[in-house]
């Protein structure tokens, strides 16, 4: 499809370098899938929804910082909803989520909710003032809140958080954020892997499965179709967590 | 029980069905993938001598019968593509390395860093400053660069032609006065699309390449016009997703076919085309040489 042109309808700023933006119009999106949003005269990013109509972006790069100079009545050029999203599986689940990774989670465990499942969230942020989304997790269930310097909740990453659940007693996690966050998680959670559902970030270019800047070594898994929304277990085949690729393709490691 | 191997610009392929250069061709895990679903070969993403992050996007935009993309040569040099190639390999199938440069020394320079079964010359982007096109519309550079590389390899080197020309056959002719082993055409067709409610243009590089099923009469017409005129093989690329496309691209010349954007339906299409291939030889009694070119000799 062409991009769509969508009107910015409001602009909410979640922290200061985290802000949402909400479009005409709305889409019908599984939680999970994403939209490639085209900042005209800049760059076209793949971006998560975190509402039926609106995605909650990081201010990380030029993309970014050209979006964030957008306000309402401005707009954006949008493919979408594209990838495949999670797949809510069981009666009892849990949402772990670093940082911005908490956005599409938000919307994934609205879902899960209307649907009747029980719902928990873990989400570790920087700090108290990075949070994001707190009211919304608040209303689906428990939430667990983590911060790195321990000014909220418990102090650690999301994974010191893990300790105070038994994560092995959901019928599936869902994952989203940082990539060595992602990948402690998993580890943590060795045994039920096929469990997890994690979403991933990787160089997405034409979201059609066709250009192959996204592929995962060594299946060649083409993360703009056939995810963004992986299962560990297969993930732990693959790349993710040692290293990904740049825009020319060029392997950029991990520090571990 | 037809076959479908044989003997496809200096390689021998177990099928005439490639995947086209560009496609799915960044990484070594997703071009094994093409082979392990039936590709005959696989040609990688253009490679060139040093690293290249592409143009800004959208690179792609979809439009009436297919796909304009702008990607802008992405890679990572050719320094840095050699475990793609090998990982490539494992799919037990040739790997072509697709190569450009901005003259005879540069792409001499990319092709003599890699070892790979064959290479194709990208002198036909049609959206990259310096290259492709923009060196590959004159035949003059068509043959210096073919003879550079030739001279530089010791294996088969295919030579992918823009047809945005006023005469694709003078640039296979000099393709194959350089010393080709194959000419692959076409490459995609100049185009563009605006964004009619700002009047901007959607690729983040203004034009872009057409390809898709819109293209493929225009790269019939250009197989046949070459595989009249060279001696030299013809490897037709256009718009083909499905079997009868192939066998239209076979009938009007080419001895072998490559599939590009018809992967946005995965990875399914190579099995799809190469069975549908099959049951039509059986079925019309010929084989696959005999199929070749049979359209320029009917009455």
């Amino acid at each position: 499809m062409r991009p769509v042109n969508a009107v910015i309808r409001e602009v909410a700023e979640e922290n200061p370098t985290v802000r949402t933006f909400r479009f005409v119009p709305s889409f019908d999106p599984v939680p999970g899938q994403y939209l490639m949003v085209w900042v005209r005269g800049t760059d076209e990013v793949p971006m998560s929804f975190s509402y039926q109509d609106g995605i909650t972006v990081q201010s990380l790069g030029e993309a970014t910082e050209a979006l964030f100079c957008l306000g309402p009545g401005k707009s954006v050029g949008l493919r979408g909803p594209l990838g495949n999203g999670f797949d809510l599986v069981g009666d009892r689940i849990l949402l772990v989520g670093g940082g911005v990774g908490a956005a599409p989670l938000a919307l994934l465990g609205e879902r899960a909710r209307e649907d009747g499942l029980e719902v928990t969230s873990l989400m570790g942020f920087r700090c108290s003032s990075d949070l994001i989304f707190r009211s919304r997790f608040e209303k689906m269930g428990d939430l667990v809140i983590t911060t790195d310097d321990g000014s909220e909740g418990v102090c650690g990453r999301a994974s010191a958080g893990l300790e105070r659940l038994d994560p092995g007693s959901y019928d599936q996690i869902y994952l989203c954020g940082p990539e060595p966050m992602m990948m402690d998680v998993i580890l943590r959670c060795r045994g039920f892997e096929s469990r997890i559902q994690a979403s991933i970030n990787r160089y997405i270019k034409c979201g059609m499965g066709i250009c192959g800047s996204c592929c995962l070594d060594p299946e060649g898994i083409r993360v703009c179709v056939e995810g963004p929304v992986i299962r560990a277990d297969r993930l732990l085949k693959s790349e993710f967590g040692r290293y990904r690729r740049g825009p020319g393709g060029l392997k950029e490691y991990y520090r571990r | 029980m037809a076959t479908l191997s044989g003997a496809v610009g200096g390689l021998v392929l177990r099928n005439p069905v490639m995947l086209a250069a560009g496609i799915l061709g960044t990484t070594g895990s997703s071009l094994r993938r093409a082979a392990r679903a039936g590709a005959g070969c696989v040609v990688t993403k253009s490679v060139g001598a040093s690293p290249r992050e592409g143009h800004p996007g959208p690179v792609v935009v979809q439009v009436e019968g297919g796909l304009i993309n702008a990607m802008g040569l992405p890679n990572p040099s050719y320094k840095n593509f050699q475990e793609e190639i090998d990982l490539a390999r494992q799919g037990g199938v040739p790997v072509v390395a697709s190569i450009f440069g901005d003259g005879p020394e540069e792409f001499a320079e990319v092709a003599s860093g890699l070892d790979a079964d064959c290479f194709e010359l990208n002198l036909s982007c049609p959206h990259a400053e310096r290259y492709g096109s923009e060196i590959g519309c004159e035949p003059s550079n068509v043959e210096d660069i073919t003879r550079a590389v030739k001279k530089s390899v010791d294996v088969p080197v295919w030579v992918k032609l823009t047809p945005n020309v006023a005469d694709i056959v003078s640039l296979g002719k000099a393709a194959q006065r350089g010393g080709a082993n194959a000419v692959v055409a076409i490459n995609t067709l100049k185009a563009m699309a605006i964004d009619v409610e700002t009047g901007r243009p959607i690729l983040g590089n203004r034009f872009g390449g057409l390809s898709g099923p819109a293209i493929k009469p225009v790269a019939i017409r250009c197989v046949f016009d070459l595989s009249a005129a060279l001696e030299v093989p013809v490897i037709g690329v256009g718009g083909i997703s499905s079997w009868e496309d192939a066998a239209e691209m076979i009938l009007a010349g080419a001895q072998g076919v490559q599939v590009g954007t018809a992967l946005a339906g995965g990875y399914g299409i190579f099995g799809e085309i190469t069975a549908g291939l099959e049951r039509y030889l059986v079925r019309k009694g010929l084989t696959l040489m005999e199929l070749r070119g049979a359209a320029r000799k009917t009455p």
